[in-house]
């Protein structure tokens, strides 16, 4: 973190907030306190919305849904305490590990490639001198896409028969699998899909590297290092802060993916497919909440997510604590 | 988080130059490939990627002037050119309310977050208070918590209220500010040097007014970047709309093409070409909202990595 004040005054009482210079004599005491008090009424009506929303959105909702996690709900009736039962129904629901598998599956394998995808494309960028401007917002531009319309950009390129990017391997000899209907294929499709927006990460890394400083370049060249030398040896730890950034930010969104796969393979109409390769943990929760109307065990659901999202987490931390250099940091 | 810059220390303003961190340095502009070899291998493989990133929207656009027929053809021109599915897709669903709701939804839910979380990130910025570091810890804290926690209680509250099937649920949240841009525009905030506002509270200017004439104006780039941000998230969002509305006549766009999707694709009918240009119609407005901000959705990914 490196959000210190810029102006780091001790941290009296009397300084809570700016003194007016020339005032504060005797006189006009009881004026005075007044004064004071409302500069200290001041700070509070400031943040006083995050305050509320933070007691109504988040503070009620996470222990009311801690208590869900313990009764049946169906919204219509009031909830039914049944003590650990939806936990112990967690341990025993095969879509729950199917689930669970589906979701490590995108997230070990869809975090990777992200990474080194849009290193690349950050790497390539940063010799791309002039022209990165343009070729940067090429790259972006996918992230403006609505999921929704990239679910049904999935379903349409990645047809089996029909479907452009089939074509485009029947090219070069390859004939591609049913991406969109062989269980087999589904992942990687929406893995490949999910590697069409990542713009953004790619925008991060580029700015991280126009970070490195040059001299560090320089003296790697004097010493005789290449490019590659360069790139493991000075590049790759100046920005392994970032990387490791993003490695958390992404887990983070993987775990709980949901609307390319949903718009793709569930909801409405869509009843002949076999979706379970689909079937992401956040897809479930949903199902089980609001189309099952099992609010109980959506709750359980969330809270074992919640569990499993620190555990990575934490683990994430403790590596890029060994592993990331920080400037100023020997 | 994991930073390898340090703000700025505030002797200058940084209006609007604040924005400038992956702007090409001269150091930068002087580290290309010397050879003339390497620079066009560079272009070239930017150039192929750039087709692989751009070519699925230029699919879209084109298929969607082609006939039922001809849709899975993958020509890059219609072989026959038709603007009927245009006319076709305004008959079949009420896109042009889909569009007004969800316009309605995008600005009431991006004006608010910004003007809430600006108020919020100067309270946390500007005024040394006890507990200030405990509370802002907690504003980080909620960043970390998943989404699905608070869902259902969420939506048990916008029934309470008996806001389900409106579009109150989709934007009134944001009246009370959001972690992320809180802390995006406090790193902002920071930087401004403490002087300035110390000369308006030495004239008299109330603390409201040193929020809204010397402090914002100052962070007009923070201000436009978390509306644009909150702007495409508002325009995108599909679960919520999922969970929250009932009837088709409120649907936002998401929503809506999710429908014509059920109705249109798999549903049986296999009217793609519908599909096709509606999601065509659904995606239009954010590539122009990209093209009329893009300096700061650029210039605000960049910060986010860095600063973060």
């Amino acid at each position: 973190m490196s959000h210190a004040a810029p102006h780091p005054a001790p941290l009296t009482s009397q300084d809570r907030a700016l003194r007016r210079p020339g005032r504060g004599r005797a006189p006009r005491r009881a004026g005075q306190d007044r004064a004071r008090r409302r500069r200290n009424l001041a700070p509070l009506l400031f943040i006083s919305p995050w305050i509320l929303g933070f007691l109504i959105f988040t503070l009620w909702p996470v222990i009311y849904s801690a208590y869900l996690s313990f009764t049946d709900y169906d919204v219509i009736n009031a909830p039914n305490w049944v003590g650990l039962d939806n936990y112990r129904q967690l341990a025993e629901d095969p879509k729950i590990g199917l689930s669970l598998w589906n979701t490590a599956y995108y997230t070990f394998i869809g975090v990777p490639l992200h990474i080194l995808v849009s290193l690349a494309l950050a790497l390539l960028l940063n010799q791309a001198g002039r022209s990165a401007g343009f070729f940067r917002t090429a790259f972006f531009l996918p992230k403006m896409t609505p999921p929704v319309a990239a679910g049904i950009l999935l379903l349409l390129l990645f047809n089996g028969e029909q479907g452009l990017v089939n074509e485009v391997l029947g090219w070069f000899g390859f004939d591609g699998p049913s991406w969109t209907t062989d269980p087999t294929w589904v992942k990687p499709g929406l893995i490949l899909l999910s590697l069409w927006s990542i713009g953004s990460s790619t925008i991060i890394l580029l700015a991280a590297l126009r970070n490195v400083p040059n001299e560090l370049y320089e003296s790697a060249r004097v010493d005789g290092a290449g490019f590659l030398q360069r790139t493991v040896h000075v590049t790759l730890p100046m920005i392994s802060g970032t990387i490791f950034f993003l490695v958390i930010v992404n887990t983070i969104g993987h775990f709980q993916t949901f609307t390319e796969a949903y718009t793709a393979y569930f909801g409405s109409g869509n009843t002949t497919y076999s979706n379970d390769a689909a079937l992401f943990y956040v897809i479930y929760l949903f199902q089980q909440g609001f189309e099952f109307l099992h609010m109980g065990y959506a709750s359980a659901m969330a809270w074992l997510l919640f569990v499993i999202i620190m555990i990575f987490t934490a683990i994430q931390l403790w590596f890029s604590q060994r592993f990331v250099f920080y400037e100023g940091r020997q | 988080m994991a930073t390898t810059t340090s703000l700025p220390t505030g002797d200058t303003f940084p209006e609007p130059e604040l924005l400038a961190v992956s702007r090409p340095s001269e150091a930068a502009r002087r580290r290309r490939p010397r050879g003339l070899l390497g620079r066009v291998l560079v272009l070239l493989a930017l150039s192929a990627l750039t087709i692989v990133f751009i070519y699925p929207f230029v699919w879209l656009i084109s298929a969607s002037f082609k006939p039922r027929g001809e849709v899975f053809d993958n020509k890059l021109i219609p072989e026959t050119f038709t603007f009927q599915n245009y006319l076709d897709v305004w008959q079949e669903a009420p896109i042009g309310l889909w569009l007004l709701n969800t316009a309605i939804v995008t600005v009431l839910a991006a004006v608010t977050v910004t003007i809430s979380s600006a108020m919020v990130a100067w309270g946390f910025s500007y005024f040394r208070f006890r507990g200030r570091e405990v509370l802002f810890g907690v504003v980080l804290a909620t960043m970390m918590l998943p989404g699905a926690v608070t869902l259902i209680p969420t939506f048990l509250i916008w029934d309470a209220l008996g806001q389900v099937g409106t579009l109150t649920p989709l934007w009134a949240g944001n009246l009370f500010g959001s972690a992320f841009y809180i802390f995006l525009m406090r790193q902002f905030f920071l930087t401004l040097p403490r002087e300035t506002f110390e000369a308006a509270q030495i004239d008299g200017a109330g603390n409201w007014r040193i929020f809204t004439r010397i402090a914002l104006p100052l962070v007009k780039p923070a201000l436009v970047v978390t509306l644009l941000f909150e702007f495409q998230a508002a325009w995108t969002d599909l679960m919520r709309p999922l969970i929250y509305l009932r009837d088709s006549s409120t649907f936002t766009i998401p929503r809506g093409l999710k429908a014509m999707l059920d109705q249109f694709g798999f549903g049986g009918e296999w009217h793609w070409e519908i599909v096709v240009t509606a999601s065509v119609i659904a995606t239009v407005p954010m590539i122009v909202i990209f093209f009329i901000g893009q300096r700061y959705f650029i210039e605000g990914v960049a910060t986010t990595g860095t600063k973060g």
